[in-house]
């Protein structure tokens, strides 16, 4: 244990931590993006899919604990490494210039915090049901369980919860922009070779994750995919 | 030409505790300075003019003149060593600066880096972190043939990128977090490219790093600014080989015997 605890408080062991964890999370990611495009199949196919994963039982408690530790070790360490960068600067310069350092690398600490919000709030509107009970409470016909896809699909008719979604989207690029490339660096994986396309890779990963989420919210909205009756 | 500077100067009743506060910047005019002076030379000249109208002159790091001790460190508008890339305080020329410029002058902020007095900063805790490991223990007795021992010419340009440090601390300076991984990385990377810093390369790894945290530097955040700003221009491949270095240490670390050591006498 001393010497886990000694790795984590390492200012290497940190960035580690924050990588593997990182790398984890954008898993979850990838996978909550493809099992959300059956929403593009209709009802039946996204209300079966909610239901194969409330089946789980148990095993879906042992994937919500798990994440749930993975995600408060990606706070917690990343809070700790951002408070003694804090510490580090004391005094402030005067004149301030930025070299090459990116908008989305700058700004981690700020869309990592509104992400937080965010998860917050997506949690308490699809999963507990707290901000909008009336959609959450739509129970499938015959099934039985929720009816997800009328749920969502009444949410996202509602312009600003779309504009609420597509905003964090934005902020959820600019994370994964410098996320996932960063890990790499911080794995030690550096090669002058690899690092250009492992960079572009980043991007459009990041693109494609948060466009996706995005295109779900807004063609409930344009009506590409039916609202539920 | 004539600049404008404006300069971190201390105040006279500075106490060694609050140096980095203790202070503000000055405004002051010069004029006649020529294209062809480095940067140091026209503070040199402002220090004549400031020592003859009996003030106290600007006190700033320097040695060599020349790009290659790593004293004359300065923040030059926001920007270690000036806005000319792969080019240390001394070798930067007025020429570099518009006329009539506005030219801000500020000491290296670090915690780990105390300010001595106006642009002078203390940079022991980068000898303290050579001192836990930036070296090879061996004795290596008279010195043996170049060809002895084979280095393939990758290897040795790796190593040789690393060594053209000057532990000017540019890099805790330009990074956003005040992280010193450029340094400590360029010392891993160093020596690990190499045959005979081979041998001790755990303990050297996870040497530097305890030292480096301990003198309370940041953490790297992958911005890379250190390279960019690093006068000699070690490229951040070094934080991932010292990354990947202090997590292989970490990995083969043996946890403690309980076996009694010397037996039983």
């Amino acid at each position: 244990m001393t010497w886990l605890f000694q790795f984590w408080r390492s200012s290497i062991g940190g960035k580690v931590i924050m990588a593997i964890t990182g790398f984890l999370l954008f898993g979850f990611v990838i996978a909550h993006l493809l099992g959300n495009l059956q929403l593009l199949s209709g009802p039946d196919k996204i209300n079966a899919y909610a239901k194969m994963l409330h089946d789980l039982g148990p095993l879906l408690w042992v994937a919500r604990i798990g994440l749930l530790a993975i995600f408060v070790l990606h706070v917690a360490t990343g809070i700790r490494l951002s408070r003694a960068n804090k510490a580090a600067r004391p005094v402030p310069y005067a004149r301030e210039a930025t070299l090459q350092a990116t908008f989305a690398s700058r700004s981690m600490v700020l869309t990592g915090l509104s992400l937080l919000a965010f998860i917050v709030y997506h949690l308490l509107h699809f999963t507990l049901g707290v901000t909008n009970p009336e959609h959450y409470a739509r129970k499938a016909a015959g099934a039985g369980g929720h009816d997800v896809y009328a749920m969502v699909t009444t949410s996202f008719s509602n312009p600003a919860i779309v504009a609420a979604y597509v905003v964090f989207q934005v902020v959820l690029f600019f994370h994964l922009k410098h996320g996932i490339q960063s890990l790499a660096q911080t794995l030690g994986l550096s090669h002058r070779r690899f690092m250009a396309m492992i960079q572009k890779l980043s991007f459009l990963l990041a693109a494609v994750l948060a466009g996706g989420n995005a295109i779900l919210a807004l063609s409930v909205l344009f009506g590409i995919v039916k609202a539920a009756q | 030409m004539k600049v404008v500077l404006h300069i971190w100067r201390q105040s006279k009743k500075s106490t060694q505790q609050n140096f980095a506060q203790d202070g503000k910047m000055v405004r002051y005019e010069l004029d006649h300075v020529s294209a062809d002076m480095s940067f140091l030379e026209m503070l040199d000249v402002l220090n004549e003019q400031l020592t003859k109208k009996g003030e106290e002159p600007v006190a700033f790091d320097h040695d060599c003149r020349e790009g290659i001790c790593g004293s004359c460190g300065v923040m030059i508008d926001g920007q270690p060593h000036g806005p000319q890339r792969g080019t240390t305080t001394c070798q930067l020329h007025m020429r570099s600066f518009k006329d009539g410029a506005e030219i801000y002058i500020e000491p290296w902020r670090a915690a780990a880096f105390p300010v001595v007095r106006d642009l002078v900063v203390d940079r022991a805790s980068f000898d303290r972190v050579v001192q836990s490991g930036a070296f090879i223990s061996v004795n290596t007795g008279a010195a043996q043939d170049a060809n002895a021992i084979p280095v393939p010419k990758p290897d040795a340009d790796k190593a040789f990128d690393a060594a053209t440090c000057i532990g000017c601390g540019a890099c805790v300076a330009a990074c956003k977090n005040a992280s010193a991984m450029l340094f400590v990385g360029a010392k891993v990377s160093h020596f690990v490219h190499l045959p005979q810093g081979r041998v001790e390369r755990e303990l050297r790894a996870k040497n530097l790093v305890a030292a480096m945290d301990k003198e309370g530097f940041g953490n790297c955040t992958n911005q890379y600014e250190c390279e960019a700003a690093c006068p000699k221009e070690i490229p951040v491949r070094v934080i991932a080989d010292m990354n990947r270095e202090y997590l292989r240490s970490k990995i083969k670390e043996e946890p403690p015997s309980n076996k009694r050591v010397g037996g039983d006498g």
